[in-house]
């Protein structure tokens, strides 16, 4: 009787079958849509490989060091673009890594109280926030007329340098280079900032009590102990400036033609994919296709290094 | 030893004194690294007041009604309004959140709850982060060769839906990333406890585990929307522009940002001043998307 009732309790509660199909029909679900982004991956290399195949077997390698795009006669390589990608993402980086870094260890030591503190960083973010086109938009009305006398003195002064030889007439490499410096500032600082923060208070504390002083501390235990992850946060940059689209585009002058200055216009692989794909046909496609997957094994590498600075050299305490 | 030690310690004595000297080489150091590192956060804050006043003077000035209910005006004339860029906009990005956040939370949950550490779901994450570190171009063109060049949808080729689904590549790897780490939040007492009273996996994901990470969740997606409202470069060869107002999503539609870009390099005035004007509200609404996930994520603290 009373082995009975607890076999009834039982098979009161087997799962029934529609619990069943829809915890396992769920489950595949779920495991479709994450394999969708592996999915998605391949596809969006597969597609871009596909494009490119027609301009890779006319143009073979002579594609990455010939600087004529000429589409006239079909002649196309990408140097100039990939120079351009190259050149402006590195010298951006070059300017923001210090002061991202700087003002990261400005909100995080100490320096100021915390609500000015945490203002400045919410601007930071919120610099993140504002569209790639609004900045490229200001930039060519605001940021660019301001600055054009500073680079008018850089020639004046400095017209024997390769990088200063070319009279700035408007859009150019170097204003391209200080948009993509705030572009990257933000994701510099906000990477810095956390990585800041997660050095341990103990050795903060060990090296004011043997006496340094904040910026002793800062230089001698803190940074070290936060690099790798501030290392990693800067090749995240690297890729976000080297694909950066709009805001380069606009005010880059997208020239074909190579030129060392960086007061003369230039081009990179993102803003001649924005400026031509729209009007292009034939096997100029098939030549910009080749110049995106350029862009992506490019970024995809530095993407891959960073993560890995991010996993395997982050310190053990 | 007594005899050494002697001298060494008073003229230690004279020298060094308990309170703070700034003339001392290190403090003077240190004055200057606070200095460098103050002005450095002034620098990085200087854009974010500049480009805002200048929207705000430039773009401001404009508002009107006629910019929320007229259409851009044809090269040379002036007047008009960005009505349909606006619609066009909120259509777009719709498409691509109907896309990317079911797909993204889904796969979110593959992750966190059924697969925490296994190598695929290892392999997952980590194809995740490649995919929100591919340039937007790319996605661009990745839609263009996938769905405008071969026209899919009813033998169209720029569409508001392939925009959209340009966009959705772009959001899908902010979405899970979210919903993976929100639902990682979630204390295991919670799923112990549905599992007690005899849920199912799926009842349990559904009506506990879900609900208990929605304020990251729904953080993390309106950041997203927020971002890929702002996108252009995914647009330009994808959704393309139109001077019309929008047809369907099956048609090329115009939004703000294909505008902004447009506009700002035409020779001509009244387009310059629209995209100014367009700057201004794509940059409210994005705003205030980022106020109101700010406001979402302190909604649970209280």
């Amino acid at each position: 009787m009373r082995s009975a009732s607890t076999i009834d309790a039982f098979t009161l509660r087997r799962r029934p079958p529609a619990e069943k199909f829809t915890d396992i029909g769920f489950r595949q679900l779920t495991l479709v849509l994450a394999g969708s982004v592996a999915a998605i991956l391949l596809a969006i290399f597969l597609t871009v490989f596909q494009g490119a195949r027609e301009a890779m077997a006319s143009f073979g390698l002579s594609f990455l060091t010939s600087s004529s795009w000429d589409p006239v006669n079909n002649q196309y390589g990408a140097f100039v673009a990939i120079y351009g990608t190259l050149v402006t993402s590195l010298l951006s980086l070059l300017i923001a890594v210090p002061l991202g870094v700087g003002t990261a260890i400005f909100i995080t030591e100490d320096l100021i109280p915390r609500r000015p503190r945490e203002l400045i960083g919410l601007m930071v973010e919120l610099l993140a926030a504002i569209p790639s086109v609004v900045l490229g938009l200001w930039a060519i009305f605001v940021m660019e007329p301001v600055i054009r006398p500073v680079l008018v003195l850089l020639h004046g002064l400095l017209g024997w340098f390769p990088l200063f030889s070319t009279a700035p007439q408007g859009p150019g490499t170097a204003p391209a280079v200080l948009i993509l410096v705030v572009m990257v500032l933000p994701i510099i600082t906000a990477i810095s900032r956390d990585a800041l923060n997660q050095v341990p208070i103990e050795l903060r504390q060990g090296a004011y009590g043997v006496g340094t002083t904040r910026w002793g501390a800062i230089f001698n235990v803190i940074l070290p102990a936060a690099i790798s992850s501030i290392t990693g946060g800067v090749m995240l940059s690297l890729g976000r400036a080297m694909g950066e689209t709009m805001a380069v585009t606009m005010i880059i002058g997208n020239s074909l033609n190579f030129s060392f200055s960086l007061l003369a216009p230039g081009n990179t692989i993102a803003s001649m994919l924005a400026n031509q794909f729209g009007e292009a046909d034939g096997i100029q496609v098939s030549a910009l296709m080749y110049a995106a997957l350029i862009l992506m094994v490019l970024t995809f590498a530095v993407n891959v290094v960073a993560q890995y600075i991010v996993r395997r050299l982050s310190l053990r305490y | 030893m007594t005899v050494t030690l002697q001298p060494r310690s008073t003229r230690f004595k004279e020298r060094v004194t308990l309170l703070y000297e700034p003339g001392l080489r290190r403090n003077r150091f240190n004055q200057i690294c606070n200095g460098i590192a103050g002005s450095f956060a002034l620098i990085a804050v200087l854009p974010l007041f500049l480009v805002l006043i200048y929207v705000l003077i430039q773009g401001g000035r404009l508002i009107s009604p006629q910019l929320f209910t007229g259409l851009p005006p044809a090269p040379g004339l002036s007047g008009g309004g960005i009505g349909n860029a606006i619609l066009g906009t909120l259509l777009v990005t719709l498409v691509a959140s109907m896309i990317a956040i079911p797909v993204g939370v889904g796969g979110g949950i593959y992750l966190s709850e059924y697969a925490q550490k296994g190598w695929f779901a290892q392999f997952v994450r980590f194809g995740n982060d490649v995919l929100a570190g591919v340039p937007s171009i790319i996605s661009g063109v990745f839609i263009y060769g996938l769905v405008v060049a071969t026209r899919v949808f009813f033998e169209q080729s720029y569409s508001a839906m392939a925009g959209g689904i340009a966009l959705a590549v772009l959001m899908l790897p902010t979405v899970i990333k979210t919903t993976d780490e929100g639902l990682k939040l979630v204390p295991q007492e919670l799923r112990w406890g549905a599992y007690g009273v005899g849920a199912s996996r799926f009842v349990t994901i559904t009506r506990i585990t879900l609900p208990a990470a929605f304020t990251p969740i729904a953080t993390g997606v309106v950041l997203g929307i927020a971002r890929a409202a702002g996108e252009t470069a995914p647009l330009i060869f994808t959704a393309l522009f139109s001077p019309f107002w929008p047809e369907g999503v099956f048609n090329p539609i115009a939004t703000m940002s294909v505008l902004i870009y447009n506009f700002a390099i035409m020779p001509y005035e009244a387009q310059n001043e629209l995209a100014w004007a367009a700057s201004f509200v794509l940059v409210m609404m994005i705003l205030a998307a980022n106020l109101l996930a700010r406001w979402i994520s302190h909604l649970t603290r209280t």
